[in-house]
């Protein structure tokens, strides 16, 4: 075995292509393992841990590309190398030296396209924030999807913003729906009159595609970043967010989506509430309901409850909230619990959660905590266990894959599901487990073609327990529309056939998998 | 007051990052434009903060330098021999190209020109001899740049030689530099057999008088109309000086006639300039450099007024910062290789004639010259590319040089340090590629992409002025 690294100076790619690239070398044969990423501090450090560093990287920059190849023989290494780039070329439309001239700088672009009104900013963290200000400077409102930006960076910004009149949404703001324009990791949702400010990006793609496949419509769908709502931050662009939709004519309704913000932001959005004529629903996953109503909105326990809310609301139907208890639930499951529980002994008791969006992590920490014992989560909330080695499930446990530990130098587990398919067929294999509950989020961004790439880690999860002569029930929720480039439709249809239940929402398959594992509990008892 | 442009509004973005984000827009039929982002040089945080703090005098200095590189009015008016007209000349004083350099550190077609030169002088009798005077320490050396002149490749002016005299009828400052030997083995590629001396002496004794009689006789010779005119004939006077050529020498020819002791002379003054399309190579870069000249001394001007290298090291002088050199390693160029040689013969970059690129020529005006795309990837797209880019990084457009195919706009001129580091674009020179042992001269031609480092060094020594 072998490592080769080799620097080229000057090169530079933005880390999915590059990513792309590290991986297509992997799949090469012979070569072992693989990185193609750019020449920072950071990323000499994941090469280091990763054991692919070598002594020609030391001299190497910011704005240098790094290859290393760990593979079985010189040549097969030496090969590799010589692909990355062929690779990076296909990976580059138009393979370059022909290519539609494109600006190397936001104030280029803005030269030759005077009337932009929005930048999309998705580069490094450390460079994210520099460029934002730039876009700012010039006048545009922006997206900032970057994560990595230091908070007092953000905080400059937003001020900076709202001295200008701009929004700045993010950073790490991975979705956003303007002028019905689906934004980074977006979903194509029709037009309509209900706003949402958020500050989860998942958060917002599961509401606003529930109220599109309800029949309703968004208005605009305003992602701040999950720092915004912090004591640091204050809020300042989910309550600007809030004014801003307040004051637009086509918003009827505000549903306002976030984990509970500091308790001197929810001062303030109060306020700001306070003197809104339009009807605010508020989905502020794990707060306590009253304080939320006492400040004039209505509030939501869950994602599908507050999608639910915010369209009665709108259609001025009476009654708030979900209405439905825990007994309705499982009367109303009960064939699917019955069906689901076919072949599951007494002894496998446990829910494994490998969730790609963490709000979902946290919708399901809040929806099971108080009807299971033993929740352990690697990023735990309420008064969740947290788990030694996040590669390791306990009991039950719910599972952020979207978490940095698993993220660092790989794409989000919404893009790649490889490390989430080896999950999935070690929990299959663990005689405790009754039910992996996963989720699969659809729309632009994220991977075009979800059944290709899960379909095969489910029928192994499958026959892992068959083999082990019990059964194992995968339930699943969609996020997204039929009018996404994935097709929800197709998606459900897809999983159906392979044996895994789909629900509607992550709320919906979280309350299934609890009343499948506890039914087995209570029927124990009797 | 909130002014919105957003919500109602057509959205229209700029993507800066995943080009799949710019791909999910075009299927949703929004309007939008990709940045080819890269990441900004590498700068302390200092030197950024600094800089950052001051970009309103920095403008202000950068407006000045624009006005009066803008404004500089390059025309050939004399000649003479270098010991006489250069400033600072001295018998034992050799000039060369790029910034200063050490005889132990002049890589191999830069000692082979100096060889040369020494024999050339007469302080040598044959290359040992030359060589073992170049280290004794009794030859001084010295950056042409230094004494207001320029040299392609080696660069090389010793005492004797004939020199142009350039002068910027705008400001009154002068420049120099050598009459061009033409291709092949030639002391500026490091070549010193005898047929170079000979031709040396031929170019000292007959068409030197020939000339400078001629240019004498016409007065002086408007060298910004011939650059302004031959870009609109193919050439970007760096790579390509066919048209400049023969333009001046349609400006020339009549006094050669009419000024020559004889018609044999005239005959061979003639053709010697119509063999050689690079003649106009030589007046290009000393019509850049005077103008550029112009604009030295500006306090905290981020503008580049020098950029050459010694075919060792690469450096920059800005506007803003004095006779300071700002250095980084000299990068070998990708280049078309005449038959026979490859990227392992070849010396790293090296000449004055970066002066092109740094006045808004050359490869920064490779928009105008499509004959010469092979160099730059075969196609004209990519000429016009790369002129765009150079947009990105320069305070302004000339008035003076225009692109045709880009609807006549100004070349872009005034490389602006801070930009090149913002935005991580260096500038992009078209160059000759020479052997990198001396005496074989040259190899191929291309094009390369300065290194950052000398302008990464510029930007900090920029700071260091506030």
């Amino acid at each position: 075995m072998i490592i080769k690294g080799t620097v080229d100076k000057g090169k530079y790619y933005d880390s999915i292509t590059l990513m792309t690239a590290a991986k297509k070398l992997r799949e090469l044969a012979g070569v072992i393992d693989s990185a193609v990423i750019m020449g920072t501090k950071e990323n000499k450090a994941i090469l280091k841990a990763s054991g692919l560093y070598v002594a020609d990287f030391d001299l190497s920059s910011d704005t240098d590309m790094l290859i290393a190849i760990k593979a079985k023989n010189e040549k097969i290494a030496d090969d590799a190398i010589g692909n990355v780039k062929v690779i990076l070329d296909n990976l580059k439309k138009g393979g370059g030296d022909s290519r539609e001239f494109k600006p190397r700088s936001i104030q280029k672009a803005v030269t030759d396209f005077p009337d932009a009104n929005l930048a999309l900013i998705s580069v490094a963290g450390k460079y994210a924030g520099a460029e934002a200000m730039k876009a700012l400077k010039l006048g545009l409102h922006v997206m900032l999807f970057s994560d990595n930006v230091p908070l007092e960076t953000e905080i400059e910004l937003k001020k900076y913003a709202l001295q200008k009149g701009l929004l700045l949404m993010g950073p790490d703001c991975g979705t956003a729906i303007i002028n019905g324009v689906p934004l980074a990791f977006a979903n194509v949702v029709p037009k309509g009159k209900i706003g949402i400010v958020a500050a989860s990006g998942t958060g917002l793609q599961e509401t606003s595609c529930l109220i599109a496949n309800a029949g309703e419509g968004i208005s605009q769908a305003i992602g701040v970043g999950s720092r915004d709502i912090g004591k640091d931050v204050g809020g300042l662009m989910f309550i600007e967010g809030i004014r801003r939709l307040a004051k637009d004519p086509e918003t009827e309704v505000i549903l306002l989506v976030s984990k509970p913000p500091h308790e001197s932001v929810l001062k303030k959005i109060g306020q700001t509430v306070k003197n809104i004529k339009k009807p605010v629903v508020a989905v502020f996953l794990g707060a306590d309901l009253k304080t939320v109503e006492k400040m004039k909105m209505i509030p939501a326990f869950s994602l599908d409850d507050a999608a639910a809310v915010a369209i009665r609301t709108l259609r001025k139907e009476t009654g708030t909230g979900f209405s439905h208890t825990d007994n309705y639930w499982k009367k109303h499951f009960l064939g699917i619990i019955n069906k689901e529980r076919k072949g599951i002994s007494s002894s496998q008791k446990y829910i494994r959660g490998l969730f790609s969006g963490g709000t979902f992590c946290n919708e399901a920490q809040v929806l099971l905590k108080n009807k299971l014992k033993d929740i352990y989560s690697n990023s735990p909330i309420l008064s969740v266990g947290k788990l030694d080695n996040p590669l390791i499930s306990e009991k039950n446990s719910l599972i952020d894959l979207g978490a940095d530990e698993f993220t660092v130098g790989r794409p989000h587990p919404m893009i790649d599901y490889s490390l989430r398919n080896k999950r999935i067929i070690q929990e299959a294999s663990d005689r405790t487990v009754a039910v992996i509950l996963l989720d699969i989020v659809l729309g632009y961004g994220d991977n075009p073609n979800p059944l290709a790439e899960i379909v095969p880690a489910i029928q192994q999860a499958k026959a892992t327990a068959k083999k082990g002569r019990r059964a194992i029930s995968i339930i699943c929720s969609v996020t997204g529309t039929d009018k996404d480039p994935q097709n929800r439709a197709t998606i459900v249809k897809g999983l159906s056939e392979n044996g895994v239940t789909v629900m509607e929402s992550n709320a919906a398959a979280c309350r299934l998998a609890g009343l499948i594992v506890t039914h087995e509990v209570s029927h124990d008892k009797t | 007051m909130i002014k919105d442009n957003l919500f109602g509004k057509k959205l229209k973005v700029i993507n800066i990052g995943l080009e799949s984000f710019k791909d999910a827009l075009d299927k949703c039929g929004v309007e939008s434009v990709q940045v080819d982002w890269h990441p900004p040089a590498p700068v302390t945080e200092k030197s950024s903060r600094i800089i950052t703090a001051n970009l309103e005098q920095i403008d202000k200095a950068n407006a000045e330098v624009m006005k009066k590189i803008l404004a500089g009015k390059p025309a050939l008016v004399g000649m003479g021999k270098a010991l006489d007209t250069v400033p600072g000349m001295k018998p034992n004083l050799i000039l060369h190209a790029g910034p200063p350099i050490t005889w132990d550190r002049m890589c191999g077609p830069m000692r082979g020109a100096v060889v040369g030169a020494l024999i050339y002088e007469g302080l040598a009798k044959n290359p040992a001899d030359a060589e073992k005077l170049a280290e004794s320490g009794e030859i001084e050396y010295a950056p042409c740049h230094e004494h207001a002149a320029v040299g392609p490749m080696a660069g090389i002016v010793s005492a004797s030689m004939p020199v142009f005299v350039i002068k910027n009828e705008e400001f009154g400052n002068y420049s120099y530099a050598t009459m061009n030997e033409g291709l092949g083995k030639v002391l500026r590629y490091g070549a010193f057999s005898e047929e170079v001396i000979a031709r040396l002496r031929w170019m000292e004794t007959a068409l030197y008088p020939s000339l400078k009689a001629a240019i004498e006789s016409l007065g002086s010779i408007d060298l910004r109309s011939i650059i302004a005119q031959a870009l609109h004939m193919g050439d970007e006077v760096h790579n390509r000086n066919r048209a400049a050529t023969s333009l001046f020498y349609r400006t020339i020819a009549p006094a050669i006639v009419a000024t020559a002791p004889d018609k044999n002379a005239a005959i061979k003054v003639l053709e010697f300039i119509n063999g050689n399309d690079h003649f106009f190579l030589n007046l290009s870069m000393a019509a850049c450099k005077v103008s550029l000249d112009a604009a030295r001394n500006i306090l905290h001007s981020s503008i580049a007024v020098v950029m050459a290298r010694n075919g060792t090291d690469f450096g920059v002088q800005l506007a803003g910062t004095g006779d300071r050199w700002f250095i980084g390693p000299a990068p070998v160029p990708d280049a078309l290789f005449f038959a026979g040689f490859s990227k392992d013969d070849a010396n790293p970059d090296i000449g004055d004639s970066a002066i092109t690129e740094t006045g808004g020529l050359g490869g920064f005006a490779i928009a105008s010259a499509p004959a010469i795309v092979g160099f730059v990837g075969g196609k004209a797209a990519d000429a016009v590319n790369y002129t765009l880019q150079m947009y990105e990084i320069t305070a302004a457009e000339s008035e003076a040089y225009q692109i045709p195919y880009l609807n006549f706009r100004g070349t872009p001129t005034g490389i602006d340090v801070i930009k090149v580091v913002e935005n991580g674009i260096t500038p992009f020179i078209d160059t000759g590629v020479a052997h990198k042992k001396a005496g074989i001269g040259q190899v191929g031609a291309g094009v390369l992409s300065a290194p950052l480092e000398p302008f990464i060094k510029a930007y900090e020594g920029l700071s260091e002025t506030f």
